[in-house]
C-alpha cells in the first residue's frame, strides 16, 4: 500500500510568496510591540478584524500561533503546563497549548523568525464566541496576565436561516465595543478607514474562495493540506491589500496548472472531502498518507470557514455581523448538511473523511449521525478518524493509517 | 513447467498474534500457524511459514503468490504485496458466508466492524479508537490480575450463575472494579463472565448490525462461550467460521488467489 518514497506531490511555487507574507506580518508585529509606536490588538480568528482596523490597531490572532504550535509539535509537551493551572485536557488544545506555551516562555515565532522572541504584547484582547465559548476563557486568561481590556461579542449557535434579528444583535454588539476600543486606541474609528478595510477583506475572501474553488478541476491543482497553510493571509491579513496581492499571485498559478491540467498529485484517482480541523502535527504525514494512495484530499469544510461573501463597505456593520454569522460553525445540523452536499457535489467528491477532534466539539460534525446520513442521502462513503488538532497523544498513527488505506482500498474496490 | 500443487499464502501479522494460511486453487485450507507476534515479526512470519508448509506437506517451491496483511504486514519479508487487514477480513468472511454480512473481528489489539453487500462489496467499516478496552488486550490484562491462565477463561466464565457487572469504559478502572468484587467475596466465574460481557458491550456499540452477523479473530477462537453470550445479547444466531482467528490470512490467501 502506501509508499512515502513513492509520493508525488506539485508544491506550488506561491507557497513562498505566502511564507514572506506571514514573515513580514509577524515582523511587522514584533516592530510594532518593540518600538510601541502601534497598538496591537489579539483577536480570534473568525473576530471584527475590520473594525480594529478602522483605528489603526494591528491584529495578532493567537489561533494562528497555537496552529504553529501545532506544526512544529510543541503543542503535546506544553499542553500539560496549562492543564496544571486548571484547563481541561478534554478543552481546547489551541488554547491549552498556547497558555502552556505563555507558561513556558517559549514560542514557534521565534524559530521560524529569527529575532521574534515572543508573541507581541496585547493592549486590548477582542473575540467573537462565533468558533467556541473557550476563546472567551482564552482571551480573558491574557487579559488578567497583561492587565489590558478584553471586549467581545457573543455569538449564536446553531442558526438555522440567519435573520434580521441575528444581524441586529450581533451588530449592535459590535457597535458597542467601538467605544472602549477607542479608549485604548486614543484615536476615534475612522468610518473612512473602516470601510476600506471591509471592501479589502471582501475581496480577499473573494478571492480566496476562487482559489479554493479551483480544486474543483479534474485533476486538482490544490490539496487540502496545501490549503491549510496558504489559508494563513485570509485569516491574518483580510482588510489589507497585502493579502489580496498574495491570493492574485496565488490564484494566477491555480488557474495556470488547471489550464495545464496539471494536478497537484501525478496521479489522481480519488476525490476527497475533509470535514473538521487538520491535525497539525501531522500535515505532512497525512499529505503523504493521501497521496501514496493518489487520493487527493482536495476541499474541506475548514479552509472554507474564512469566506465571508456578505461583506459591504456600504453596510459595514450589519454586513459584518452577517458574514460572521452565516459561518458554517454556527450553524444548524440540517444547514450543515446541505451546506457538505453541495461541496461534494462541486467539487466531485468520491468520499469523505471526518476529523473527530477530541478537544474541538464545535469543528467535529461527525458526532450526531452526520456521516451515516449523507451517506445515504449521497451513497458516498465516508470513514471518520479520531484524533486532535494540538494533541498528539489523542491520535494513533497506526489506526490512522490503517483507516485511510483501508478506506482508499474499499474505494478502489468498488 | 507447471506447478503441480500451487499454493496461495495469505500472512496476517496482527498486533499480538501471527497467522498463516495455505490454501489450494480450490481453497482448501492446507496448513496454518498461530503464533505470537512478540517483536521480531518477520522471524515470527517465517517460522509460520515453515510451520504451515510443513502442516501442507509443500515446500516453498509451490507458493505461487504470496499476500500480507495486519499491523505488521510490511514485516513480512517474502510476500509480494499487502492489503489491509479490514479488506482481508472482508474477503476471508465473505468467502464462508457470501450474502450481506456484519463482520465482527475482536482481535488481540483492535476490533473491527465491516459492514458487506450481498454482493461482498464493502460498504463501511469501524476500528476500535485508540483505547484497547473490549479487545483481547482486555482479558490479557485481566488474566494476571485474576491470576487465571487465559485458556481457562471461557470453562470458567460457563460456571457463572450471577454475572458481575462491570462498569467502566477504561481498562485500568475495569481491573479496580474487579479488585472491588474480589473483595466483595464475588465468584471468580461470574467475575470472568462480566469481563466478557464487557468486552461484547465495548464490541455491540461501535456500530448498528445488519441481518447476518459474523464473529471472528482470536478471542472468539479461544472463548467460543463469548458467542453464546453475544447471541443471547443481541438476540440472535451469530455465524462463525471454522477457524475464527485465521480469517484474515484466509482473505490474504485468497487476494493472492485473484
Amino acid at each position: 500500500m502506501s509508499d512515502e518514497k513513492k509520493v508525488a506531490i506539485r508544491r506550488l511555487s506561491t507557497a513562498k510568496d505566502m511564507g514572506k507574507f506571514m514573515a513580514d506580518y509577524y515582523y511587522e508585529l514584533d516592530d510594532a510591540a518593540k518600538d510601541d509606536k502601534q497598538k496591537i490588538a489579539w483577536c480570534t480568528s473568525v473576530g471584527p478584524a475590520e473594525i480594529l482596523r478602522g483605528m489603526g490597531f494591528l491584529t495578532y490572532f493567537p489561533e494562528t500561533h497555537s496552529a504553529m504550535l501545532g506544526t512544529t509539535r510543541m503543542a503535546t509537551d506544553l499542553i500539560p503546563k496549562a492543564n496544571a493551572i486548571g484547563y481541561s485536557p478534554d478543552i481546547c488544545s489551541y488554547l491549552t497549548a498556547d497558555i502552556g506555551a505563555f507558561l513556558e516562555g517559549v514560542t514557534p515565532l521565534s524559530k521560524v523568525f529569527k529575532g521574534i522572541e515572543s508573541p507581541p504584547k496585547p493592549d486590548v484582547l477582542v473575540f467573537n464566541t462565533n468558533q467556541c465559548r473557550d476563546v472567551q476563557d482564552w482571551f480573558s486568561w491574557y487579559g488578567e496576565k497583561f492587565n489590558v481590556p478584553v471586549v467581545g461579542v457573543h455569538s449564536y449557535v446553531g442558526v438555522k436561516e440567519v435573520t434580521p434579528s441575528h444581524i441586529t444583535s450581533i451588530a449592535r454588539q459590535m457597535e458597542n465595543i467601538v467605544e472602549p476600543l477607542e479608549k485604548v486606541a486614543g484615536r476615534k474609528l475612522d468610518m473612512d478607514e473602516f470601510k476600506h478595510a471591509v471592501t479589502l477583506s471582501r475581496e480577499c475572501s473573494d478571492l480566496w474562495e476562487k482559489c479554493l474553488a479551483a480544486a474543483s478541476a479534474t485533476p486538482s491543482p490544490l490539496t487540502f493540506f496545501d490549503g491549510t497553510t496558504l489559508m494563513g493571509p485570509a485569516v491574518v491579513g483580510r482588510g489589507t491589500q497585502k493579502a489580496i496581492d498574495a491570493y492574485k499571485l496565488l490564484l494566477a498559478e491555480l488557474e495556470e496548472r488547471v489550464d495545464q491540467g496539471l494536478g497537484a498529485l501525478e496521479e489522481e484517482r480519488h476525490r476527497i472531502y475533509w470535514d473538521g480541523m487538520p491535525v497539525w502535527g501531522r500535515l505532512g504525514m497525512h499529505s503523504k498518507l493521501f497521496g501514496a494512495l493518489k487520493a487527493n484530499v482536495i476541499a474541506s469544510t475548514y479552509c472554507s470557514s474564512w469566506i465571508f461573501s456578505a461583506l459591504d463597505a456600504e453596510d459595514p456593520f450589519n454586513s459584518m455581523a452577517r458574514a460572521y454569522t452565516e459561518l458554517f460553525i454556527v450553524r444548524s445540523d440540517d444547514y450543515k448538511e446541505q451546506y457538505i452536499k453541495d461541496k461534494l457535489d462541486y467539487f466531485n467528491v468520491d468520499g469523505i473523511i471526518y476529523h473527530d477532534a477530541k478537544t474541538c466539539p464545535n469543528n467535529s460534525n461527525c458526532r450526531y449521525g452526520m456521516p451515516q446520513r449523507l451517506a445515504e442521502e449521497t451513497g458516498i462513503p465516508s470513514l471518520t478518524i479520531n484524533g486532535d488538532l494540538n494533541d498528539l497523544r489523542l491520535l494513533s498513527d497506526e489506526q490512522t493509517k490503517t483507516n485511510v488505506e483501508a478506506f482508499i482500498e474499499q474505494l478502489e474496490e468498488n | 513447467m507447471t506447478n503441480p500443487n500451487p499454493i496461495y499464502v495469505g500472512v496476517d501479522v496482527g498486533a499480538s498474534r501471527t497467522k498463516v494460511a495455505l490454501l489450494n486453487p480450490e481453497c482448501k485450507l492446507l496448513g496454518h500457524c498461530v503464533k505470537k507476534s512478540g517483536t521480531d515479526f518477520t522471524a515470527t512470519a517465517d517460522f509460520c511459514l515453515e510451520s504451515s508448509l510443513k502442516m501442507a506437506d509443500a515446500s516453498v517451491r509451490d507458493m505461487v503468490k504470496v499476500v500480507s496483511t495486519g499491523y505488521g504486514r510490511k514485516n513480512v519479508s517474502y510476500s509480494e504485496e499487502s492489503k489491509t487487514e479490514i479488506g482481508c477480513h472482508a474477503k476471508g468472511c465473505y468467502y464462508y458466508y457470501p450474502r450481506a454480512i456484519t463482520i465482527i473481528d475482536i482481535g488481540g489489539q483492535d476490533n473491527k466492524v465491516i459492514k458487506l453487500d450481498a454482493t461482498g462489496r464493502r460498504i463501511s467499516f469501524k476500528m476500535n479508537r485508540k483505547c484497547s478496552a473490549g479487545t483481547g488486550a482486555f482479558l490479557e490484562e485481566m488474566s494476571p490480575r485474576l491470576d487465571i491462565p487465559l485458556e481457562e477463561m471461557d470453562g470458567l466464565a460457563r460456571r457463572s450463575t450471577e454475572m458481575v457487572k462491570l462498569g467502566s469504559f477504561c481498562t485500568v478502572f475495569s481491573a479496580t472494579e474487579v479488585l472491588e468484587n474480589i473483595r466483595k467475596g464475588k465468584k471468580i466465574p461470574d467475575i470472568i463472565k462480566g469481563l466478557f460481557h464487557s468486552v461484547i458491550k465495548r464490541v455491540i456499540e461501535m456500530d448498528a448490525f445488519t441481518e447476518n452477523v459474523v464473529l471472528t479473530g482470536g478471542v472468539v477462537a479461544h472463548n467460543p462461550y463469548l458467542v453464546t453470550m453475544m447471541e443471547e445479547f443481541i438476540g440472535k444466531k451469530i455465524l462463525v467460521p471454522e477457524h475464527p482467528q485465521l480469517t484474515g490470512a484466509i482473505g490474504a490467501a485468497l487476494y493472492a488467489m485473484a
